[in-house]
């Protein structure tokens, strides 16, 4: 069975300071999606799997993402938990040639 | 997934139960080369891994999470190869063909098949606790698993009165877990004290003491015959003196009943529970063995985990044959009561069995001390320690192990004279138990440092020594360090400033002085080896705001929520916003505009604080920019590490006893300090007078007025997590020296101090003396810097809550951002 990935243009880099996140809606869904220092970008869902916390207000570094209520981090690439059992869910999200942030979102 | 082959010497084993004793049960087993022998199998019928049951209290009460008490992860059972049914309850076992069945139709063959399935709380009969179906009505909940502790939880929210029905362990470490949930929570007990099964009369009606003071009620020698209710739901519960009480929610904790059915329908010999020999196998079928709640050994029948600890090591000898002499004979019964503001620890009988019994006691009631040991031709038969429970530990082992007892018997209840702590862990027998809940010796422990085990953290880790409930963790600590001779090495990790960068504090600022680092993402690339580390950005940009002052190159990034939007996050996300009240004063203007701010925004509470100001609770990040800019005052820097406050009393303005104006004091310290970074909070408070009436002394920095235009200085106080009296720099005169002297101890406190280390743990690390020589009396000739650099620092403070009309970064202040689409279809 082949689920529908839909990509969307969640809006141009500079809309995600570097080393933040920021949560968009994209298609109905709320995603939080990160910037690196490098200019790589992540997206993740938008609540941490512990208590609910805000994971686009997290601290991140080039590879982790630590949730701001209770510190659990998970790794951006596979959202596995660093620290914790818990993990998050991600999308795959990439720069466009015009500079804007491409999430790639499954329809269900 | 069952095309494996095994080789013929590969037998199967299943267990039945994955919880305490089951899992502890193959981890023996895998610990003596059972992963060769074995192709291992295990039902669990709770959807979880193996977790440990004991810390359920600790989730009751909110102390610990869901995730910090899990034992084996789901991982480990995949990198033994054991494979997990979990959710499956057996429901069959076919003794003849050697094959057990679960209610999902799951059939496995055994060689060696061991029942582990425990326990489940006993409900008393009483009318109307039953729903439909077998289930117990809603609002009433047993206390066993998981699912329990959750569904009690979420009732408790909902609930004003619950009702705890038994006032033993556990339900009174339930009851304490309730009260943290905010309902009024009273015990319900049969017997005539608290605790029966531990305590004697006197020790359960101080226990009782404690338990009221805390806020539980305690109702004793109350037989519950009914519940009542109005409608479906809970309403209260009868008694069969024919007395009633209210309440909206009912856990009952009044007792266990083995799961043993499972043994009799296979035909296994079962009284109290399932029997076994002193090799844990069922004396009806060599194949069968069974450790834990389940168990009945020579008549007893155990509901602690230390004997199942023992049991497991026994089944695992025999069916490994790493040591077929291996014999279980029975375990002696000593616990503590995990409830917190309660220290109580309890071992063996609690009377004198006969006049030939010795009996030593102590008891002051007043401070909630109890102390009674029995004695019985000079050893230990049992104990209660209640309020000190310092020698726990040490008369633990002695009952343990029947060892002798000293002849002077006052030091058995007290530490004489010197402390004894060496002698005790010299004297203390190698095969001693350290640690009750994982079953873990002192040898256990002199053997892992031999193995190279150099910290307390590493041997916990390696041996679970201190992980079950954690009340031997000193011991523990202490234990290694004597093992290592008193070398036992730190990991030097403890000592960098930040994890990422292996330097201390002061080298790290060299450093970053020395090459010119201004930024975080600098510090990142010019001295951390693996480069940028989430959890390092805070501690550096903040050392980089005290280094540089005005030239520090703010990155938010490097900032914890709190210091990019300037507001404390909530457990909601939403945030709360303190406006500044210097000394505690705000003008009837100031009043009016919080209270239109509040009535406009919605904000679901406003709070006084315990920082006499006034708190604007549960406000959108969207609306902080539009809060800020009605409010019209300046940030109270509430959210941060930084100065936050200064308290004060009403001082010579209006109070009778006033010796200073402590009011005009505590505003011209707020109006220069806020705002100004530092390694952890730092709030202060001036008191017009010794009454003190404003917690000057318990303050980072306290100024106390004691006449004649002086002022005390107190440093290193605290009324928080930890309490601690200040400490007396030193006495000044006039409020200009007050404010420098006070400016000069925190940034002497802000360039030395570790990362989150308030000044109630850096005053007594750097001692008093050596802070008041460069402080006070400039030893080092170094107060003129310090009182520089801190200039700078007030210089370059400025109020965050401007960002209000211009932004720092892109979207800074959006609860979400928009998004448009641009393609679609598979790729
Ligand atoms: C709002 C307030 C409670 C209240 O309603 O009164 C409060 C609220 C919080 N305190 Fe506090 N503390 C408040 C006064 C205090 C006081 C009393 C005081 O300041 O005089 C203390 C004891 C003094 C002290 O700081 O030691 C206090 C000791 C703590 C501690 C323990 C610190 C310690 O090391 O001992 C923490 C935890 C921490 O800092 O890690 C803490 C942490 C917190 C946090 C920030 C928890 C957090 O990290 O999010 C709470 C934020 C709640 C929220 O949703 O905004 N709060 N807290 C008070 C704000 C005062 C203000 O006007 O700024
Ligand atoms: C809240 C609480 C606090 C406690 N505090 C302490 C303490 O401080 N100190 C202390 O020493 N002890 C304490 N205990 C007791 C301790 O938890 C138990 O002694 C221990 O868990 C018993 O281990 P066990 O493996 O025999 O049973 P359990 O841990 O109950 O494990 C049995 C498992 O088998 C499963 N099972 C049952 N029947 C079947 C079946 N037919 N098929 C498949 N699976 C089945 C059960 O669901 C369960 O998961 C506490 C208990 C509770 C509930
Ligand atoms: S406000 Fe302070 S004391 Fe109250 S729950 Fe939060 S951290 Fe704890
Ligand atoms: S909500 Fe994320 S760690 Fe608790």
């Amino acid at each position: 069975m082949t689920e529908a990935i839909l990509k969307h243009r969640v809006g141009l880099l500079d809309a995600v300071p570097r080393g933040e996140g920021r949560v968009f809606e994209v298609a109905g869904q709320r995603l939080a999606v990160f910037r690196t220092h490098g200019d790589q970008v992540f997206a993740t869902q938008e609540h941490c799997p512990h208590l609910g916390g805000p994971l686009a207000d997290g601290l991140i570094d080039r590879g982790t993402v630590i949730c701001p209520l209770h510190d659990r981090t998970y790794d951006l690439r596979s959202g596995a938990g660093v620290n914790t059992e818990c993990q998050v869910r991600t999308y795959p999200a990439s720069v466009g040639a015009d500079g804007a942030i491409v999430v790639e979102v499954g329809q269900d | 997934m069952d095309g494996m082959t095994f080789g013929s010497t590969v037998r199967k084993l299943v267990v039945i139960g994955n919880g305490m004793a089951g899992a502890r049960a193959v981890e023996e087993v895998l610990a003596r080369g059972g992963a060769e022998q074995f192709s291992i199998t295990m039902f669990g019928d709770e959807p979880y891994g193996n977790y440990n049951r004991i810390l359920l209290s600790n989730i009751l009460s909110g102390q610990q999470d869901h995730s910090e008490i899990y034992i084996n992860p789901l991982d480990w059972y995949k990198e033994n190869s054991i494979r997990l049914h979990s959710g499956a309850r057996v429901t069959h076992i076919d003794r003849a063909a050697r094959v057990v069945t679960a209610d999902n139709g799951v059939q496995e063959e055994y060689d060696i098949l061991l029942i582990a399935t425990g326990s489940r709380a006993f409900i008393p009969p009483m009318e109307g606790v039953w729903a439909e179906g077998g289930r117990l009505r809603p609002g009433i909940f047993a206390f066993r698993g998981i699912d329990d502790c959750n569904a009690i939880v979420a009732e408790a929210a909902r609930s004003k009165r619950a009702a705890v029905i038994g006032g033993g362990l556990l339900g009174l470490e339930a009851a304490r877990g309730l009260l943290n949930h905010g309902c009024e929570v009273h015990v319900i007990h049969l017997g005539q004290h608290l605790m029966d099964m531990q305590l004697d009369t006197a020790g359960g009606a101080m226990l009782r003491r404690a338990m009221e003071g805390m806020g539980v009620q305690v109702h004793l020698g109350k037989m519950t015959t009914t519940v009542l209710l109005e409608g479906e739901k809970v309403a209260g519960l009868r008694f069969k003196d024919g007395t009633e009480l209210a309440c909206d929610m009912v856990v009952v904790s009044a007792g266990i009943r083995p799961n043993a059915e499972i043994g009799s329908r296979a035909g296994l010999t079962v009284e109290r529970a399932i029997v076994v020999d002193n090799t844990m196998r069922s004396p009806d079928d060599p194949h069968i063995y069974a450790v834990g709640e389940c168990v009945q050994h020579r008549g007893k029948v155990y509901g602690l985990v230390a004997p199942l600890w023992d049991q497991a090591k026994v089944f695992a000898d025999q069916v490994t044959g790493a040591n077929t002499g291996a014999e279980y004979l029975g375990s002696k019964l000593a616990t503590k009561l995990k409830v917190m503001g309660v220290e109580l620890a309890s071992m063996g009988i609690t009377e004198p069995a006969s006049d030939a019994d010795e009996v030593i006691q102590f008891s002051e009631p007043k401070r909630g001390t109890y102390k009674k040991l029995i004695v019985r031709d000079g050893r230990l038969v049992g104990g209660i320690l209640m309020g000190d429970i310092s020698k726990a530990a040490y008369l633990m082992q002695a009952f343990d192990r029947d060892s002798r007892l000293p002849d002077e018997r006052l030091e058995l209840l007290f530490d004489l004279g010197a402390p004894p702590q060496k002698v005790t862990l010299d004297e203390m027998p190698v095969d001693a138990q350290v640690c009750n809940c994982n079953g873990v010796s002192k040898g256990a422990i002199g053997a892992c440092v031999a193995d190279g085990a150099r910290s307390g953290s590493a041997v916990m880790k390696a041996t679970r020594a201190g992980m079950g409930c954690g009340s031997c963790k000193g011991l523990v600590n202490e234990l290694v360090e004597w093992f290592c001779g008193g070398e036992a090495e730190e990991d030097p990790s403890i000592h960098y400033y930040v994890p990422a960068i292996p330097l201390a504090k002061p080298e790290l600022v060299a450093k970053i002085r020395e090459q010119g680092l201004r930024s975080v993402s600098a510090v990142f690339a010019a001295l951390a080896p693996q480069g940028e580390d989430a959890a390092s950005k805070p501690p550096l940009a903040s050392l980089l705001a005290t280094i540089w002052a005005g030239e520090y190159e703010d990155e938010r990034d490097a900032r914890f929520i709190n210091d990019r939007v300037h507001a404390n996050i909530q457990k909601d996300g939403t945030f709360s916003v303190v406006p500044e009240m210097a000394g505690g004063v705000c003008t009837p203007a100031e009043l009016m505009r919080i209270a239109q701010v509040a009535v406009k925004y919605q904000v679901p509470l406003v709070k006084l604080t315990g920082g006499q100001r006034i708190d604007l609770v549960g406000i959108a990040k969207a609306d902080l920019p539009g809060v800020w800019q009605d409010l019209d005052m300046p940030a109270g820097t509430a959210w941060g590490k930084s100065y936050r406050t200064c308290k004060s009393c009403i001082g010579t303005e209006f109070c009778r006893f006033g010796l200073g104006d402590s009011m005009g004091l505590a505003t011209r310290i707020e109006r220069r300090f806020r705002g100004i970074d530092s390694p952890a909070k730092m709030k202060l408070a001036t008191a017009g007078c010794p009454r003190n009436c404003s917690e000057a002394m318990v303050k980072d920095v306290g100024l106390v007025a004691i006449g004649d235009d002086k002022w005390e200085i107190y440093v290193g106080g605290a009324a928080g997590a930890h309490i601690r009296k200040g400490d007396l720099l030193c006495v000044v005169e006039g409020e200009d020296a007050a404010m420098q002297i006070s400016g000069r101890f925190m940034q002497y406190y802000r360039e030395h101090a570790k990362w989150k280390e308030r000044t109630y743990s850096f005053v007594p690390r750097i001692g008093l003396e050596r802070i008041r020589a460069i402080v006070v009396d400039d030893a080092d000739g170094t107060a003129e810097a310090l009182d520089q650099a801190m200039l700078a620092s007030v210089e370059a403070a400025y109020d965050p809550w401007k960002e209000a009309v211009k932004p720092r970064t892109a979207n800074q202040f959006a609860d979400v951002v928009q998004a448009e689409m641009v393609g679609g279809g598979d790729d």
